[in-house]
């Protein structure tokens, strides 16, 4: 038996098996990323068949798209299909002959051929397809026929502005991105001062007593607590017994956007709760970096213990804390399930106007529409997606340079 | 320059000034460090507060909520057997995957890759650990389900649901695989060089040094790799959420939906609910279950993590 073990990792055969195995699966790990990479782009493209309620050759057959038709005519569409309520909102709002020529043309867009995608192709189910789709469905790529054939980018710059909409059509980021944007600022300004503190206490003052090391061990577990359960945690601390105050009511803010604790402060508190321990644990480890000889000089000179950090500790270790600081929050950027559970709503058409409104970010928006079963709406998921990404990518970007940048300078100094 | 009583003991030092604003800080500081202690004291009290509440009700006893096979809250029967079999079947789906997968790549990395091969794949995996698991979840249902449609098509028409835990389970496979990686190749890199020098020393070849001498003696680390790895699976939810199916549905079939317990407390919260319902309460039991699995699957692993480094750090 020990004979035949013997001979089995001896032979040649096998060795070449281990090694190609190995490689196999080291393909395997990197592929993953491609190919998720590749389904992403693949449904971030490709071919739509729309088909207007009004056709354009009705309001002006002498145009390729809506944004060509005169100033003048766009008001007159706009005045001619509405329903007589809906005409007086608008001109409630804002009189018709104040507002922009792309506001117009958003309105006719919306209000008037309120544009339907009937079916929708995936980048790899076009290419090569456009005349094989012509002529199953019957539609032309003409732009001004009502029912057309469309090459659609789905992350269209327009995405990015439009609010939030039950419509594919005109459906938006906007809204989303800018909770994002929030709720990254408030996590990071209620969690970073905490967890330097934090990590100095846990790094320069602390003794190893008893209560010491176990707070040293209460933050590497709640490293590896399940982020839900930090969802549940703020649902019931800043939305259910600090209401009163993340609802805005406290500081007469009460606006008819509150939604009784479910607001962007919550969800900042709750994320930032989230990567405290991260913070904590990297700050400590670039606390560590710092060398002791920089402290026994300080000391030597005379400064106190505080002057000591302040003065020298910190400003060695600030770079590796603000890089740990910044990865924490790519972090909280793609976090969702806490944020389902602390309350995002659903619908938020309107843009944030402070901590105290209803939010939405953009992995929820992600989460929402890949829930849906429309097609459509996954395409709508994937350009968000890319947007994430390049959020995240751009941070983490960030952070690098950051690293290298202050780690030359040090290598320099030393 | 100096007078000496000035170097040796800097008067300034003993101003109360400084000295109150040392104290003061020194307070701030250890006020700041109490947060995180209190983070930890909140989930507890409340889980628990809010777990007594659940099993409060006449419907609920301990007895039927682990034993029950059924869990309809309109029915008033809360049994967490189906939830806990999804979360068990989708976590097991990805660690069985995630793991000779992270141990091959892990063995390459540590033993047989040149630099040049490191400096490209340790970053690359690093990228797909920073991608949100929302970003997996959609790569489940876009990407994993249609392929396991193709693939399980080819047998029975549908086999496949098109919410299923193999898929959910496949996409936290991906996620964890780096976390996997980085952990066992921390083991083994932290296997002292005098091991293989002594392996090839007696003659061993490349594969023997590897796999009979470097990963037993890593054997502990690997396995607090595996069970973090789990825990991390098992906490899993937005993939779940997403690819794994909305209802409770107990069956052995990864190929069918079942919701898991994070995907429960998910659809639950995100909807409108009333509180101190039965409904809204059992999210909580729920939570502290999970909340006290991945607890101890975490402190196993420090376990077997911190008497693994006392076995090499001589």
């Amino acid at each position: 038996m020990q004979f035949l073990i013997h001979r089995f990792f001896r032979s040649n055969h096998t060795n070449r098996l281990w090694v190609a195995t190995m490689l196999f699966s080291t393909v395997l790990a990197t592929s993953a990323l491609l190919i998720l990479l590749l389904t992403i782009i693949n449904n971030s493209f490709g071919l739509v068949i729309v088909e207007d309620t009004v056709p354009l050759t009705a309001m002006d057959p002498n145009v390729q798209s809506v944004a060509d038709i005169s100033r003048g005519r766009k008001i007159e569409i706009i005045e001619e299909h509405l329903l007589p309520g809906v005409l007086r909102r608008l001109e409630r709002e804002q009189p018709l002959s104040q507002r922009s020529n792309e506001e117009l043309t958003t309105i006719i867009i919306e209000e008037v051929t309120k544009p339907k995608i009937i079916h929708s192709w995936s980048l790899l189910q076009s290419i090569g397809r456009r005349q094989h789709i012509m002529n199953e469905y019957g539609v032309t790529i003409n732009p001004q026929d009502p029912t057309r054939l469309e090459f659609r980018f789905w992350l269209h710059p327009r995405i990015l502005l439009a609010p939030q909409s039950a419509e594919v059509e005109i459906a938006g980021i906007r809204a989303a991105l800018l909770g994002s944007l929030w709720v990254m600022l408030i996590s990071i300004l209620l969690a970073f001062p905490v967890g330097v503190a934090t990590a100095i206490y846990l790094e320069e003052y602390a003794r190893p007593t008893l209560l010491n090391r176990i707070m040293q061990t209460n933050i590497y577990n709640l490293a590896g607590i399940p982020s839900i359960i930090y969802g549940l945690l703020g649902l019931v601390v800043f939305v259910r017994l600090l209401g009163p105050l993340t609802s805005g009511q406290l500081f007469q803010a009460t606006a008819d956007y509150t939604a009784n604790g479910r607001t962007i402060i919550s969800a900042g508190a709750t994320l930032g709760l989230l990567i405290l321990p991260i913070i904590i644990i990297s700050a400590q480890e670039a606390l560590r970096a710092a060398p002791q000889t920089l402290r026994d000089s300080s000391y030597g000179v005379g400064a106190t213990k505080w002057q000591t950090i302040w003065y020298h500790v910190l400003p060695n270790a600030i770079d590796r804390i603000i890089t740990g600081a910044i990865l924490a929050l790519s972090r909280a950027v793609g976090e969702t399930a806490p944020l389902v559970v602390v309350g995002a709503s659903t619908f938020v058409a309107i843009d944030p106007k402070g901590v105290f409104s209803k939010f939405t970010t953009l992995p929820i928006q992600i989460y929402q529409w890949s829930a849906r079963p429309e097609d459509e709406f996954r395409r709508l998921a994937a350009a968000a997606i890319v947007v994430l990404l390049l959020l995240l990518l751009s941070m983490n970007a960030f952070a690098i340079i950051l690293r290298n940048h202050y780690s030359k300078k040090r290598r320099l100094l030393l | 320059m100096f007078r000496k009583s000035r170097v040796l003991s800097p008067h300034w030092y003993r101003l109360p000034v400084v000295r109150s604003r040392e104290r003061v800080i020194h307070f701030a500081i250890r006020v700041a460090a109490g947060i995180s202690l209190l983070i930890t004291i909140g989930i507890v009290a409340i889980l628990l507060s809010q777990s007594i509440l659940f099993f409060g009700n006449a419907e609920v006893t301990l007895r039927s909520f682990f034993l029950d096979t059924v869990w309809q809250p309109l029915i008033g029967r809360f049994g967490i057997v189906p939830l806990l079999n999804a979360t068990v079947m989708t976590s097991l789906i990805a660690v069985l995957t995630a793991m000779p997968v992270g141990l091959c790549v892990a063995i390459y990395l540590s033993e047989y890759a040149s630099e040049r091969a490191r400096a490209i794949l340790k970053p690359t995996l690093e990228i797909l650990a920073g991608i949100p698991t929302v970003v997996y979840g959609y790569f489940a249902i876009a990407f994993i389900t249609p392929l396991l449609r193709i693939l399980f098509g080819i047998f029975e028409e549908h086999a496949v649901q098109p919410y299923n835990t193999a898929s959910a389970g496949l996409a936290i496979g991906i996620l964890i695989l780096p976390l996997i990686i980085s952990l066992i190749e921390d083991a083994l890199s932290a296997i002292p060089n005098s091991l293989r020098e002594a392996a090839y020393g007696l003659g061993a070849n490349k594969l023997q040094t590897s796999l009979q001498v470097v990963v037993p003696a890593a054997l502990s680390g690997i396995v607090a790799g595996f069970i973090l790895a789990l825990s991390r699976a098992i906490g899993e939810t937005m993939i779940v959420a997403l690819a794994a199916g909305a209802g409770p549905n107990f069956t052995f079939n990864p190929l069918k939906g079942a919701e898991t317990i994070t995907g429960y407390i998910v659809r639950i919260s995100g909807g409108d609910i009333a509180y101190n319902t039965p409904d809204y309460n059992s999210i909580f039991a729920l939570a502290l279950v999970l909340f006290l699995a991945t607890f101890i699957l975490n402190l196993i692993s420090r376990r077997v993590v911190s008497h693994f480094r006392e076995s090499y750090n001589e």
